[in-house]
Parts: structure tokens; sequence; C-alpha cells
């Protein structure tokens, strides 16, 4: 139940990526704090600094959520929530048309040349002055149908936040396919995960999709490597 | 009772804090006051699942339901449960809850109660705003409304912090010379909601259990009569021994304060800790206003600027001594909080000689995080 992670001294492939912070918003219900969880701990698995953070109101589905994922190779000291993020992380349109978000505009406090990264059949019509604001910045805006390649692949909804997760990998290279699976298998795994109500019905939504814990693992990295295939940057 | 007990040994507090061989893992804040209880040897736990709660007091519901917790049950509102563990205190057992924000007010009568009957109880305030408007967002306006209890106040900046305040809370509550509630305070979202590496002791040792024979007053003990409904003074100011037997009675609870000086000076290692003190501008902050100062100063070393950090660990007794010290010859003490009130500025202010230097700023109300940005202007602004 608790979440083990014992955490490896050496960092693989020797590379140590500087600090990257990453926020993601979206609707209750989509998995915008377990992707964070399964991120960070992704990390932690490669042997860097991790913590990570949700943000949401009285708990909902639908309603604004956001988290926060910091990793570093060094100790990591600011806490709350991101407001100069590399990485922003876009879950459903209506974070940006329906303004269901803490934070408004979308892109707001993205650092020069960041990422956005969004769940979108069709690119998004941006007006003037947000594609004037996200230009200034130099953003790199990229689409991911995440909805439809979990519908298509794992056959349930509840995985787009992987197909997100499988976006970012793809864009960031943040973290290794490997430890994404073993941070997934953790999560998801044998040992019983402490969730709320609503968090743990969620939970039991997707076991009940799979026959085995290995099945909902493997189908669920199957979503992510199609997302890391499928995610395009697209000029503003 | 739970179904099954659990097996572990019983260590001295010293191995369990100290010596014990830690393992690393990535926990959220919550998840540390399982781990933290579980090692505590807790004989009840009673708990209100309220809004705003944490994830806390349900995973101590799960540790009992494993058998690491004698007795678990939720009580009908915060104000009943406060009651209910001071009924469990008063009858000689370790008990722990938790609350925060608007709850903690709620029950707010208890907690100069659980003092002035000297009731070693641990309780976690896991602090969020305060109505109105409506919130329930971190904000630490709750820690300055109960400073004045009679309740030892700790303030934990990390996840790490909780596990182990909380832990080492019990010993020092229960020593027969301070024998008084704790509260440990950790910042809602910021740590109780965040997952974070903490560095925890085996699963399979715990502290010694809670010996009421050892307190200062009387245990209320059902096989021994005389039973005494109540253990405080007369109440009442009938006449002269009766007021002044009060009056004393408060005296002593807020010297029992005093005295845990050293024992929270031998287990947590000073009811604060210091970083290049020696700079002209110094930054004293509590919770995770520490963090985001240690964030700002990183920054402002990178441009060349000096300042030191003062992170308060206990703000009850409040190291009155210590920040005057700290404070002699400065050129600006900073003083960053995330709530309106400024009740740390105020108590700095209190104590230092020349509270002119003290910076009230930057704050941070209503919910969101304290950029380290806002903390670099101020040192920035000082340092001019």
């Amino acid at each position: 139940m608790n979440q083990k992670t014992v955490i490896n001294k050496k960092t693989s492939n020797g590379v140590n990526r500087k600090s990257i912070s990453i926020r993601m918003s979206g609707l209750g219900g989509q998995g915008v704090i377990t992707a964070a969880h399964i991120i960070g701990g992704a990390a932690v698995l490669d042997g860097k600094f991790s913590t990570v953070n949700p943000f949401f109101g009285a708990e909902k589905r639908l309603a604004p959520a956001e988290s926060y994922v910091r990793i570093s190779g060094k100790n990591i000291y600011e806490r709350g929530e991101i407001v100069y993020p590399d990485v922003i992380m876009v879950f459903h349109p209506h974070v940006i048309t329906m303004g269901k978000s803490y934070t408004m505009p979308f892109y707001d406090g993205l650092k020069s040349n960041g990422i956005v990264i969004i769940n979108a059949e069709t690119e998004l019509d941006f007006t003037a002055e947000d594609k004037r604001n996200l230009s200034k910045i130099k953003a790199n805006v990229f689409y991911v149908p995440a909805t439809s390649i979990a519908l298509d692949v794992a056959k349930t909804e509840l995985s787009v936040n992987m197909a997100m997760m499988g976006a970012l990998v793809g864009v960031t290279k943040i973290v290794s396919m490997g430890d994404l699976k073993e941070s997934l298998r953790e999560r998801f795994g044998k040992k019983k995960f402490i969730a709320s109500a609503t968090t743990a019905a969620l939970d039991d939504a997707m076991k009940s999709k799979f026959a085995k814990t290995e099945q909902l693992i493997e189908k669920n990295m199957d979503v992510v490597k199609k997302a890391v295939d499928m995610v395009k940057k697209t000029a503003i | 009772m739970a179904d099954k007990a659990i097996q572990q040994k019983i260590v001295e507090p010293e191995e369990l804090f100290f010596k014990a061989k830690r393992e690393k893992q990535f926990i959220t804040g919550s998840e540390a006051v399982k781990e933290s209880i579980k090692r505590a040897n807790v004989d009840m736990a009673i708990s209100y699942p309220i809004t705003p709660q944490s994830e806390s007091m349900h995973l101590v519901g799960d540790i009992y339901a494993q058998g690491y917790v004698k007795d678990y049950y939720r009580g009908e509102n915060e104000l009943g449960v406060m009651s209910a563990v001071a009924g469990a205190s008063m009858g000689g057992v370790r008990v722990f809850t938790a609350t925060g924000g608007q709850g903690a007010l709620r029950a707010f009568e208890m907690f100069p109660t659980w003092a002035g009957a000297r009731l070693p109880i641990v309780c976690a305030f896991f602090c969020r705003g305060l109505n109105s408007p409506l919130t329930i967002q971190p904000d630490t306006i709750e820690i300055g409304l109960l400073l004045d209890t009679g309740m030892l106040v700790l303030h934990a900046e990390t996840a790490q912090d909780l596990y182990d305040m909380i832990l080492k809370s019990f010993i020092i509550a229960e020593e027969p010379d301070v024998h008084l509630p704790v509260a440990v305070f950790a910042d809602g979202f910021f740590v109780t909601h965040t997952r974070e590496i903490v560095e925890i002791a085996p699963e399979d040792i715990k502290l010694p259990p809670y010996n009421p024979y050892k307190a200062p007053v009387p245990v209320m003990d059902m096989e021994t009569p005389p039973v005494r409904q109540m253990r405080d003074p007369f109440v009442m100011k009938s006449n002269y021994v009766s007021y002044a037997c009060h009056a004393s009675w408060q005296q002593e609870v807020r010297a029992a304060a005093e005295r845990a000086r050293k024992h929270i000076n031998k287990y947590l290692g000073g009811l604060l800790e210091t970083g290049n003190e020696d700079a002209e501008i110094l930054i004293m902050a509590s919770g995770t206003a520490v963090s985001q100062s240690r964030a700002a100063i990183i920054r402002a070393e990178a441009e060349g600027l000096k300042v030191g950090l003062v992170k308060l660990k206990s703000l009850r007794p409040f190291p009155k001594d210590e920040i005057k010290a700290l404070a002699k010859g400065k050129k600006a003490v900073i003083v960053p909080e995330f709530n309106i009130t400024g009740w740390l500025a105020r108590e700095i202010k209190s104590v230092v000689e020349d509270n002119s230097k003290v910076i009230g700023a930057p704050r941070v109300y209503g919910g969101m995080t304290m950029p380290p940005k806002l903390i670099l202007e101020e040192i920035r602004r000082c340092s001019k």
C-alpha cells in the first residue's frame, strides 16, 4: 500500500539533465494528479530528485485540477504550484476554451522557449492576442490526440493521462520508457495504493477494464508509445 | 481493537530517531504521518474526516486495520474528536489525531483545555485558509490563532520534518517535567499533498509505550478509587485560595512549556536552525516559507548578495533569546509568511532590540504559493 520506492543511487545513462518544471492542467477525473505521480516516481527511480504536488478545490469530476512536477539533479527546495514552468500540459481543450484552470491564460508564466502540449483532435483557434503572446515567448506548441489514442489503444478514456505522459516523454525525454513503466507498476501494481474515495473509484474502474495488472500496464504502455509517435509540433 | 497485533520491537527513542538505518521512500506528507504513527506505539487515534483534511487520518485508519494502532474510530465532529482524545489521554493512553483550517477552529475550545489538564496529546494541524471568503487552500493564518493555547507548537517545513517531529513529539510531550500537548503544524498541500523523498526508520521497531504513572497529574484510573471526574484545580473563583490555585496552575502550564526547551534541543537539535547567520541580512521563517527562502537565497547568492537563514522549528516555546542574539547588529530581518496577519513578524518584533529592521514581507495568503522571486526582491531592496 505504501509507495515503497527504493531510490537508486546511480543515474541511468549518465545524463544529468538540468532542472525541469512541469505544470499539468486538466479536469477532475482525467488523471493529472496520477500522471504527475507516475512521472515524478520515474524520475526518482532514475536517481533524480523530484517533488510532485496537486492543487484542487472541493474534489469533484470535471472541476479544474492542476498538478506540478519538479525534477532536478539537485535538491529541490521550492514548493507549491509552479508559477514559471518549462512545460505546460493541457489535458482537455476546455482548460483553454472555457477557462477551466487555476492559471489564466493557460500559458501564463511559461518560460521563454517553453513547451506546451495540448490534448486536442485538431488545432485550437487561439485568439490573436494569445498567438502574439505565445510567439513573443517563443513557445513550442505541440498537439496530441490523447483522448482518441486512449480510446483506440486501451479502449478507455481513463488512459488519457497515459497518452499525455507519452507525449511529454516524446517531446522532452525527461524520463526513460523503462522507468516510466516501473513507476506505472508501482502505482497500479500489487501493493494497494491509498487514494481518496473518488480516486479509488477511478482506480477500480481502470482495473476493471483489464483482466490482470500486467495487462493494464502493457496496454497503457502501448498508449504511451502511440502518443510518443503522434505528438506533433505546430507553428503558431 | 484491531483483529491482529503487529509484532514490532520496542527500542529506545534514540535508536528510532538517530541510530536506526533509514530507507528512502517517495511519499506524500500524509503518508509520512502514517509512517510516523506506525512507529509511535499509539494506543488510540480518533479522526474526523472533515473538509479540509488530508489523507493522514484515513491512512492512520488503515494502519489500525493492520494492527499498528490499538484503537481507532471516527468522531461525530471536530469538537467531539478533540474532546474524545482528551478523555483517552486522561485515561492514560497515548493518543494521536489531526485536523486543520476550519476544523481546527471548530474544536478550538479543547486546545487550552488539553494544556490546562496537562494532557500529552500529539495533534497534527495541516494549515488551510479560513473563512471567509471560502477557501480550503494552504495558508498559515491558524497558527497565529493557536499560539497561546498553552500547547507546544512545532512547524514542519517538509514531509521529512513532519515524520520526525510527530515521532519526537510523543517523547517530548510525555516528559514528566513537560507533560503538555504538542501541536505539529505543516502547510496544507505544500507538505501534506506533496510527494517527495523521505528517509524513514524500519517499520519493525517502535517507541516504548507511554507510562501514565510517571505523569505529574494523576491518571484517571477507574480501578483505583476515588475516581475524580476532573483533575484540574478548583475551577470557580469562590474564594482567594481557589483563585490563587487557578492562577498558579496557569503559570505552571507556561513554565512546563519553557521546560520543554531542553528536550526540544535534545531531540530536534534546537528550537531553530541557522545557515550563514553572520550575513548582514537574515531571513527568519517557519514552515514552507523556509523552502521558498532557500530557493530565493540560491538566486541571491548568484547575484553576489549575502543572506543568512533562520528556520524556526519551535514557535512555543519561542526561541526569543536566540532570535534576539541573531538579530543584533543586522541590517534587516526579512520575515516571509503565508498569511495576511503576519503573526511571525509580530512575534519576532516583540523580542528583537530594534524592531524597525524587521521586514514583514513578502506575505502571500488565500492559497497561492510564494514565488521565491518575491523574497529575492526583498533581499535586493534590503541590500541597497
